[in-house]
């Protein structure tokens, strides 16, 4: 049984009731906005393993095309061929809010709308698995900026809920019970106090009979 | 504007160079530690860099892990991946849900 260092008083007795109160109420939230994180967290993180998995074998694949237009061409040509690049990405931040944690959320805008812009080379003195590699690649790029997403979402959730969840503990095992133990004993102690002045006051009361006896 | 840029070895991310991404080629992960620092202190909001690079470098990746931006996505190089990327994933949800209940399912 552990009890808060403080004084059997009323006063003390009433402010920890509601000290109490807030606990069990801050507790009931904290469990409430774990439980809706969870929720989230796990329809995020479903999501990212499920992108994850794709952008990692699309790359894959992708790169095995790389390898192949590397072997065919020059290592000097290949590096010119994409010296230059047409196509250009800037990024627009906004922020969602989950339970009260900012999630970033990407917008990209590109430079130039037109698909062919992503071939900064002329067809002539390069190899086709190039083209197949970097169409390839733009293919998999809004996968990637979504997997950039979720995977930043997933990283804030994830520590945010495992505080959430730190404190619900710290209430529900350690506050709680602390508040709950301290108002019983001052109860106790209070109620003694009551028992012991009654029966002082009847052991003082059976003395002046007694005297008043006597004294006749 | 926020920017998107890639580090890893040439081979690896000069094919993102066409798309727009900002590349930046490095050749040893000590190169590629003072290149990431150097940009998720600028403008960038999403940085790929491959597997191989920031396994090297977990207390980077950690620290910036807690800010809202930049994004630090591993990305597998042209050896392959290493399942660094894969594996993140495990570790937030064992992180949140205290033990992995996503990757069991399926095995």
């Amino acid at each position: 049984m552990a009890q808060l260092n403080v004084n059997p008083t009323r006063m003390e007795l009433t402010r920890l009731k509601k000290s109490l109160a807030t606990a069990i109420r801050g507790h009931k939230l904290l469990k409430d906005k774990r439980d809706e994180l969870m929720r989230q967290f796990l329809d995020i993180v479903r999501e990212n393993k499920a992108l994850r998995e794709n952008v990692e074998k699309r790359l894959s694949e992708a790169n095995q095309y790389m390898a192949v237009a590397g072997s065919v061409m020059q290592r000097e040509a290949l590096a010119s061929a994409l010296l230059m690049p047409k196509q250009g990405v800037t990024l627009k931040i906004g922020t969602k809010n989950i339970m009260s944690v900012d999630i970033p959320t990407f917008e990209v805008k590109t430079k130039t709308d037109s698909k062919t812009d992503i071939y900064s080379y002329g067809f002539v003195n390069t190899s086709g698995d190039l083209d197949n590699a970097i169409s390839i690649f733009s293919d998999i790029l809004p996968d990637m900026l979504k997997l950039a997403e979720h995977e930043k979402s997933a990283q804030l959730l994830a520590s945010e809920i495992e505080k959430t969840r730190r404190r619900v503990n710290a209430l529900e095992y350690v506050m709680i019970p602390n508040y709950q133990d301290t108002i019983r004993y001052i109860t106790m102690k209070l109620d003694e106090a009551e028992r012991s002045n009654t029966t002082r006051l009847l052991k003082i009361k059976d003395m002046m009979i007694a005297e008043n006896i006597e004294a006749k | 504007m926020y920017k998107i840029g890639v580090i890893g070895d040439y081979d690896s991310i000069c094919a993102f160079g066409a798309l727009g991404l900002d590349i930046y080629p490095c050749d040893s992960a000590d190169d590629a530690e003072t290149q990431l620092k150097k940009l998720a202190d600028g403008n960038y909001g999403i940085i790929y860099i491959t597997e191989q690079y920031i396994e090297k470098m977990p207390g980077l990746f950690e620290k910036y892990m807690e800010r809202q931006t930049p994004a630090i996505i591993p990305i597998p190089s042209c050896k392959g991946s290493t399942g660094f990327g894969i594996g993140n994933v495990k570790k937030y949800v064992e992180q949140a849900v205290g033990s992995d209940i996503i990757f069991n399912d399926n095995n």
